[in-house]
């Protein structure tokens, strides 16, 4: 258990300390830091799924007035190590996804580079592909690495003996990350010193990544990441648009190159979350306890790259039940890459778990509350460790209160007004709380205060604020008198903003190097004075279960003669330890939720099997939701510290939010309706006579 | 193939040579160094470009530069002095109407439309029509008129402010900055 940081700054509602630029447009993006004179980067691209280039004509383009450069695969810099199938470009002539980079033009505008790209001549060979996802293909296998199964007692013996029995199957489509600043890097080389101004969230991974592969000294590259325009995962793990930059920017030592990825090919190169099916079976008692407890969940890959959307992880150890049996597969299909987006496995596995609880509930005539309070496991199904905070049924009790639960009518189609049909549901939300080690921090004395330096990053999660806090805490000093600086690779290490390890990962460093300054300076440190912090591993992880848990509730209407369905209010409570920031932590919860929305209601990637890629590939198409979409969304917390996360108390908050608001929606309309939706996203056609 | 254009930028005047293809977007950030509006779709479908053009909202990756001339165009960098914030900046801050900071001023650039548009009268798609004082007869195909501010109620802001994703989520918020500067009272 670790020594809590006293709060004084934490706990307080502070303004974001870089809102006043971001609000005048004014803090740097990734584009937008000048450079001299920058070259702009138009891409070329695979229009097959798989095959090879038989030949490339770029002579048209190269003639045209400004165009400096077109490299392709014959004359690309090589790379010192080709085995990231998403990261070794432009080495050879394979196909593996349409949308895939077969080179780049360089000119003077970005509209000379568009222009020459246009004019470059690709001949290709196709081969056969293959990218219609099935959960029942013959291809789908164990992950990489070997499967983690779990099976534990009699399963099926236990399944058919069961008094109420579940078996449904329940899918999620492909999703896209979609943040709004497109993924963006400007490189330049300096002799043998790479620079990328990028939009990343995590400078120091990405340099560790990139480096090797570029075959070059981590120490002679640089990361300049200040502000980053959202990445919800996308821009967690290097992507091939960084490397396309950094290998054109090669061929022109000396000059910057510009490249900021079009929306429209997103969709193909920067991640997505990858399709599921799932199977759950459950066997019951008719008072609801679970006996047999079974998920089987298969995922969408590449065979560029393997990624497993890894849906089981919740059905690990959210719910009692001796007898078990959990299996992850994933089907390697001639498609783009997935990676992580918002809460990778738990927000699709929370998807047809949680859902499934809803039917068990109605099959045992049981509140869904109660069904999940009846099937409380005492020690992690998963582990066998015991729960640290495990704090759901709270979360679940207190939002029933605070959303009115007590006064629903559970029965389907209870509620009518003016044509529309009315409905509320409930969901749980998890997600594990991890801290990573390794993260430094460099604290010095300076004339007007404290540079407090560690080379975190900032998504909007609020790190230039809630850091300053903690370390205004650390040094038990004003936030004012805190000079922060991240964003940068010159800046001491730190672990990415990812897998909501963030802020607490980062603040372990940070305490570290206060507490260690404070010891080795005093209170009235000379001007200069340093001292630095490295955050350790968290040993209370191998002796707990670590999770967050959450609860939503979600009203929703449909529209009887249409099936137009929308949401009229939604209501989080989240266990999450220590809040370190009121306002902007209540910003993170709703805006999880409000993706989760988007999960429900709108997003959905179509997948066309003869191209092989996402033909809704833009913000026209595929569909986010706009302000009018989203009404009332509350966000709520339980008011606790956890000691046993860290010094700072706090388990993390970036994507608990996102997990199980599509099942709170789905059971709405379930309840609105009587229509029982199992494939996400909830259309309107769902709920139309058949 | 450059053409002469002439913009007036946040109150700075500006002569350019540009490419008939450069949007004004393009001409801000690339030919002007102003990145206050900013690029998220290129195509319309984002609203992260608004910027006011001679006073209206628009965006800008949809307009291409060498047809503006003459035109005052303001960011959001613009609606305010150096090292001040305007009220409507502020009611962002207040409200933490913004995450990720990217779609922020072409929200802010939007909302100043928003509100000059209701106080000029102009309907959305949902607001009601105004009584007709003649009743129905052969003119009730004419456009209504609207000739007093249309209330900007929560419904209407969310209406009006649909043309401007945040994928952070950020909408209740914005709804809260702008419901304060409509001067509603708060919920």
């Amino acid at each position: 258990m670790s020594e809590l940081l006293r709060a004084t700054a934490i706990g307080t509602d502070l303004t974001r300390v870089e809102g006043p630029a971001k609000v005048r447009g004014r803090a740097p993006y990734a584009y937008e830091h000048p450079l001299e004179e920058p070259l702009h980067l138009h891409p070329l691209c695979a229009t097959i799924a798989r095959g090879r280039v038989s030949s490339i004509d770029a002579s048209a383009a190269s003639a045209l007035d400004g165009v400096v450069r077109v490299i392709t695969h014959h004359d690309a810099p090589r790379l010192a190590d080709t085995d990231d199938g998403e990261l070794a470009i432009l080495q050879d002539e394979r196909i593996g996804f349409r949308g895939q980079y077969l080179g780049a033009v360089l000119a003077e505008t970005p509209e000379i580079a568009r222009q020459a790209a246009d004019l470059v001549v690709i001949e290709t060979d196709a081969e056969h592909h293959d990218a219609e996802f099935r959960p029942d293909h013959p291809g789908a296998r164990a992950p990489e690495g070997g499967a983690d199964d779990v099976r534990t007692g009699q399963f099926d013996t236990a399944l058919a003996a069961a008094e109420i029995v579940l078996d449904q199957r329940y899918s999620t489509p492909i999703e896209h990350n979609n943040p709004m600043e497109p993924h963006t890097t400007s490189a330049r080389w300096d002799g043998d010193t790479l620079t990328l101004w990028t939009s990343t969230q995590g400078a120091h991974p990405a340099k560790q990544t990139l480096a090797p592969i570029l075959g070059i000294d981590p120490e002679r590259l640089r990361i300049i990441s200040p502000h980053v325009g959202g990445g919800f995962g996308s821009k967690g793990l290097p992507h091939a648009d960084m490397m396309l930059a950094a290998l054109a920017a090669q061929v022109v030592p000396g000059r910057a190159v510009k490249y900021a990825v079009t929306r429209q090919h997103m969709f193909a190169v920067t991640g997505y979350r990858a399709p599921t099916s799932q199977h759950v079976r459950i066997g019951a008692r008719v008072d609801g306890t679970i006996t047999a407890f079974g998920f089987d969940a298969v995922s969408m890959s590449s065979r560029t790259k393997e990624f497993p959307e890894q849906a089981i992880k919740p059905a690990r150890q959210m719910y009692a039940g001796a007898h078990r049996h959990i299996t992850q597969r994933v089907l390697p299909l001639d498609v783009a890459v997935p990676s992580w987006m918002r809460a990778p496995g738990e927000a699709p596995g929370m998807v047809g778990l949680e859902i499934a609880m809803d039917e068990l509930a109605d099959a045992c005539d049981l509140d869904p509350i109660e069904l999940r309070a009846r099937n409380e496991p005492e020690l992690d199904p998963d582990t066998g460790l015991p729960f640290n905070q495990r704090r759901l049924l709270d979360c679940l009790r207190e939002g029933a209160e605070r959303f009115g639960w007590a006064e629903r009518d559970p029965r389907p189609r209870s509620h009518h007004q003016d044509g529309w049909l009315i409905g509320t549901g409930v969901a749980s939300a998890t997600y594990p709380a991890f801290r990573q080690p390794g993260s430094k921090a460099l604290i010095r004395s300076v004339a007007s205060g404290y540079e407090v330096a560690i080379g975190a990053a900032d998504l909007g999660t609020g790190t230039w604020t809630a850091l300053t806090q903690v370390a205004a805490d650390a040094l038990e000093v004003e936030p004012e008198q805190i000079q922060l600086a991240i964003g940068d690779t010159a800046l001491p290490h730190a672990t990415v903003a990812g897998g909501s390890t963030g802020l607490a990962s980062w603040s372990a460093a940070v305490i570290t190097a206060g507490r260690a300054f404070r010891r080795e300076h005093g209170t009235s440190p000379a001007v200069g004075a340093e001292s630095t912090g490295e955050a350790g591993k968290n040993p209370a992880a191998q002796e707990l279960a670590m999770h967050s848990y959450g609860a939503h509730f979600g009203q929703v209407r449909i529209h009887e003669p249409t099936g137009e369905i929308r949401l009229d209010r939604m209501l989080g409570v989240f266990s999450a330890g220590r809040i370190i920031n009121p306002r902007t932590a209540r910003s993170q919860f709703i805006g999880g939720m409000t993706m989760g929305v988007g999960m429900a209601l709108h997003e959905k990637g179509e997948l066309d099997p003869r191209f092989g890629h996402v033909v809704n590939h833009d913000l026209a198409e595929y569909h986010v939701p706009v302000n009018a979409d989203i009404r009332e969304i509350e966000a709520h917390w339980l008011d606790e510290e956890d000691p046993q996360a860290g010094p700072l108390g706090a388990r993390g908050i970036g994507e608990i939010g996102i997990v199980g608001a599509a099942a709170a929606i789905a059971n709405a309309a379930h309840h609105a309706t009587g229509v029982r939706v199992r494939e996400l996203p909830v259309f309107g056609d769902a709920f139309l006579p058949r | 193939m450059g053409h002469p254009v002439h913009l007036v930028i946040d109150g700075q005047e500006h002569a350019l040579t540009l490419d008939p293809r450069t949007t004004l977007l393009d001409a801000l950030r690339d030919h002007l160094g102003n990145t206050s509006p900013k690029k998220g779709c290129d195509h319309g479908q984002c609203g992260a470009c608004t910027v006011l053009v001679d006073g209206r909202r628009m965006n800008s990756c949809l307009l291409l530069a060498v047809t503006l001339d003459g035109a005052e165009v303001t960011t959001s960098d613009g609606l305010a002095g150096a090292d001040e914030l305007s009220e409507l900046h502020q009611a962002f801050l207040d409200n933490d109407a913004f995450q990720c900071g990217y779609c922020t001023p072409g929200q802010i650039c939007s909302a100043a439309g928003v509100l000059q548009e209701a106080a000029d009268g102009r309907p959305s798609v949902i607001t009601d029509d105004p009584p007709r004082a003649d009743g129905p007869g052969p003119e009730q195909h004419d456009p209504p008129e609207f000739d007093r501010p249309v209330e900007l109620t929560d419904e209407e802001i969310r209406e009006r402010m649909s043309g401007n994703l945040c994928r952070c989520g950020a909408y209740v918020g914005i709804v809260d900055a702008l419901r304060q500067l409509a001067g509603q009272e708060q919920r």
